[in-house]
């Protein structure tokens, strides 16, 4: 039976991915540089994109959406989340992010969790955003375990690329979860990537000759070794200028390592040595509260001047805060565009606010073929009401692989169960 | 009416030669009538000393509604004096040329917790919740206000010019909550709000029930926590009776100084709920638990001011207009607990297009230096399921309505003439994301400038500090 409705499910799908698709008359921002196109054209076939510019002829044949008076852009995309292993956080059944009671740490892997059917997906996908970086959290050891990347199509099928991260807490979080300091954090990060090389040189021989009590168990090391290897990249937690720094300096040690700072709210502070470092940043825009000791410097200007000194920036739900949705996306980065305005504020071009929420991120973990409205493309576009990084608009039609995605979740059902409270024949429970 | 302990002998010793006999004490000593004080830590604020002002060619929304575009403002003493298309402009007064930008009421947020949960977050300055019982009256926050919070300059660079500071949800009654001007003083009295009310924070649901209930104690459920509630109204129902009681045999002169009740720190709280002196601010996410405080408040004789976070408000939007209640709500915020399962972006402008009174809140350190920014998205939801919500309307959601929520709408909350002078500056629209708060005018004073560092505050904790002096 299961067989069965997969079967089902590809022939109903592959109908939609394959017809073509013309959006037409939109102000297309692609998200190549400031690239603007007024009155463009979108054209999609075989889920990609199959061009891009004015004055395109529409194929025989394709599905026409008039986009005149809209923008158009890239799908967006969150470089952090916890999309498909959260529904409720508060609710530990529906919360898949962290395993305090784990004696597991490294190996941890959130795949199995992903849940396509979790009802922040479809709200999020009706933000605009199509893909999501997918983070464990650290609880009870600095390694939180590995990522995904998912996709926020309406479909059974939503993994892009499993352990496709380690998540690696320092800072104030890493000291507390390695037992209460800094120097105990790092330590135990050393010891798991020496552990992962001892592992790599001979796995049959990995048991014999080490404490009895060693903190990392044999798959925690297994899972590292891709890490120490540079095959995956590690997503480092750091905040402090101090940690940041240091961060830096790991590569000394560990030539190989392919590093991603989360969180760097004092990253302004050595935003030249991030860039001659080549370390890309996952960050939101806002924080400006020197709300621990380790983010003092916190400013709404952190993002403009990383990336002036040549930093690749990407936003991403750095933590669990209620007011950080995915969806919200847009409006963290027009909010940078503004911070251009403050006197003696640094900000972004309105084109590179967006870069921050499509190409960047795609860069940043390799989605090759995704982030911007390029020919070859894999076709995510988003038409947008109005500009798409204004707090007054919301997207009108998304498309995730050259899919139209539905517009609906478990939030417009409820709003329009409610719409109206006259008491009717039977309760709002049942059907209209 | 209790007041303070109210030396009333004098006055009726000097009023013998005309009127009856004053009635007999013991020891035919002047009558002396014991009450409770009803403002013992009052505001020391001051407000600073501005100069007329008028901003014009600007596009005003004045807080109840109304846009003038153009429009034009006129602060003086400290006080609106004059809105209009055109406003006189006295010999001397400072004029700005507003140039198309805009201008608005300052934004009051109805919940905030600045100075009790403040930056840095850390354990030694966590002074929001007394969750040592469920029932908490006693405590004020003010007493837990640290007037160094950065969080008050950030607030103030995001517009906001007065806030109400709440103890947190896990207590059935969380104590007292003090409304205060976002100005700097070096103490919290200080920041008093002058003549605001105080409020009882009360909380229902998941919190309360939680924080106890995982320690074995009552409330364990929610039918625990509306049991709790009922027996502490009915506990201060007698408290009040006991006071009322004394106060009038003392009137007439049968009760002595020493008949008067014990005085219970948590029942003066309860008690001026009862007498209608303090609002009721209850924190309560689902729809069908605001009910159930609903028909509580009906049984013991108060009236719950305002429903804070109130995520299922929509539902029973009908019942809160009826009822005359304010929700204070994020615009999105959904799905981090189980209560706020159903929040929908559409909340705020369901609950205004039922008629009822919609305040949007921030909760939140970051979110109240953006509560324009919520207030439309708020909008824009309400807009694109076809109401038709301008802006200037959906500005009351910011000013006048919590300012009605907290008792001082007569004082602030809107640009009505007597008012006092709580005013913003945009750069642009304040429902763009691209605009930001240039100038902000509190009493009359120009408290925040975005061009000038010599007007932008910043508290104690970050001298010294990396990044210091950043405009953040």
């Amino acid at each position: 039976m299961k067989r069965f409705a997969i079967i089902i499910a590809a022939l109903l799908a592959t109908p939609a991915a394959a017809a073509v698709i013309a959006i037409t008359g939109g102000t297309v921002a692609t998200a190549v540089g400031d690239t603007i196109i007024p009155n463009g054209t979108v054209i999609i076939r075989d889920g990609r994109i199959a061009a891009v510019g004015t004055g395109l002829a529409v194929p025989a044949g394709a599905t026409v959406f008039d986009a005149t008076g809209k923008y158009v852009t890239p799908g967006l995309i969150t470089a952090m989340s916890d999309l498909g292993i959260v529904e409720v956080e508060g609710v530990r059944q529906t919360n898949d992010s962290g395993a305090r009671q784990s004696p597991f740490s490294a190996a941890i892997d959130v795949t199995p969790a992903i849940n396509p059917s979790s009802p922040p997906i479809a709200i999020n996908r009706l933000g605009g955003v199509t893909r999501a970086i997918i983070g464990p959290s650290a609880t009870s050891e600095i390694f939180g375990g590995q990522g995904a990347i998912i996709s926020l199509a309406n479909s059974p099928d939503i993994l892009m690329r499993g352990q496709a991260f380690q998540l690696i807490e320092l800072g104030e979080d890493g000291a507390r979860a390695a037992g209460g300091s800094r120097p105990a954090a790092w330590l135990n990060l050393r010891n798991g990537f020496a552990e992962a090389q001892r592992y790599a040189r001979n796995p049959a021989a990995f048991d014999s000759g080490r404490d009895k009590d060693s903190l990392i168990k044999r798959l925690d090391a297994a899972a590292l070794v891709a890490v120490v290897e540079g095959r995956v990249p590690a997503v480092i937690r750091a905040e402090r200028a101090s940690d940041i720094i240091a961060v830096l300096g790991l590569r000394k040690e560990f030539p190989k390592l392919r590093i991603i700072l989360i969180g760097a709210r004092e990253g302004w502070l050595v935003a030249d040595k991030i860039a001659v470092a080549h370390v890309p940043v996952i960050t939101l825009p806002l924080y400006d509260l020197p709300d621990a000791f380790e983010t003092l410097a916190s400013t709404r200007s952190n993002v403009g001047r990383m990336v002036a000194a040549g930093v690749v920036v990407a936003l991403g739900m750095t933590d669990a805060d209620s007011g950080s949705q995915p969806r919200n996306l847009p409006y963290f980065a027009g909010n940078i565009v503004a911070q251009a305005l403050v006197p003696g504020g640094a900000g972004l071009t309105r084109g590179q606010a967006l870069a921050t929420i499509t190409r960047a991120p795609a860069q940043i973990f390799g989605l090759t073929d995704l982030g911007t409205l390029e020919p070859g493309k894999r076709a995510d576009v988003v038409v947008w009401d109005g500009d798409p990084l204004e707090l007054t608009s919301a997207p009108t039609a998304v498309f995730i692989d050259g899919v139209s995605q539905p517009m609906t979740s478990r939030q417009t059902l409820l709003r329009d169960r409610y719409r109206d409270l006259a008491p009717g024949a039977l309760p709002l429970q049942y059907p209209k | 009416m209790m007041r303070k302990f109210v030396l009333v002998g004098l006055v009726l010793l000097a009023g013998c030669a005309t009127k009856a006999p004053p009635p007999k004490t013991a020891g035919a000593k002047p009558a002396e009538i014991v009450a409770v004080p009803l403002d013992p830590y009052p505001s020391t604020y001051r407000a600073y000393p501005g100069v007329t002002t008028v901003i014009r060619n600007a596009i005003v929304f004045d807080g109840t509604g109304k846009k003038f575009s153009p429009g034009a403002v006129r602060l003086e003493n400290g006080k609106i004096a004059e809105i209009g298309a055109e406003v006189t402009i006295p010999a001397g007064a400072t004029v700005i040329d507003a140039g198309g930008k805009y201008v608005t009421p300052g934004v009051i947020d109805i919940h905030s917790h600045l100075g009790d949960y403040p930056s840095p977050g850390v354990e030694a300055l966590s002074d929001g919740n007394e969750a040592t019982s469920p029932a908490r009256p006693e405590v004020w926050a003010e007493h837990s206000v640290w007037p160094q919070d950065a969080g008050f300059s950030r607030a103030l660079a995001g517009g906001v010019t007065s806030f109400h500071i709440l103890p947190g949800s896990a207590n059935l009654f969380g104590g007292r909550g003090v409304t205060m001007k976002n100005v700097y003083g070096r103490t919290a009295q200080d920041m008093k709000f002058p003549g605001a009310p105080y409020s009882l924070k009360m909380a229902c649901g998941e919190n309360p029930k939680r924080v106890y209930g995982s320690k074995g104690q009552m409330p364990q459920t929610r039918m625990g926590n509306i049991a709790y509630d009922r027996q502490v109204w009915s506990d201060a129902v007698n408290y009040k009776r006991k006071w009322d009681d004394y106060t009038q045999r003392a009137k007439a002169g049968t009760a002595k100084p020493t008949d008067a009740p014990r005085r219970e720190i948590a029942g003066d709280t309860l008690m001026g709920v009862l007498n209608g002196e303090i609002l009721v601010e209850n924190h309560c996410y689902r729809a069908d638990e605001m009910a159930n405080v609903i028909a509580m408040s009906h049984e013991f004789g108060y009236k719950v001011t305002t429903f804070h976070h109130a995520v299922e408000s929509y539902k029973i939007a009908d019942l809160l207009a009826k009822e005359g209640i304010c929700s204070a709500m994020w615009a999105d915020w959904y799905g981090f607990k189980m209560e706020s399962y159903d929040g929908i972006r559409e909340n705020v402008a369901l609950v205004d297009h039922a008629g009822a009174c919609a305040i949007v809140h921030s909760d939140d350190p970051n979110g109240i230096q953006r509560l324009n920014q919520e207030a439309a998205k708020a909008m824009a939801a309400g807009n694109r399921m076809g109401f038709n919500i301008t802006p200037e309307h959906a500005w009351a959601w910011l000013s006048l309505n919590p300012a009605k929520g907290l008792g001082i709408a007569a004082k602030t909350g809107s640009l009505e003439p007597g008012k006092m002078a709580d005013v913003v500056l945009w750069s642009g629209n304040p429902f763009s994301v691209y605009s930001r708060p240039e100038k902000v005018w509190i009493d009359g004073a120009v408290m925040y400038d975005w061009a000038d560092p010599k007007h932008r505050p910043m508290a104690d904790f970050e001298l010294g500090q990396p990044g210091a002096g950043d405009p953040k």
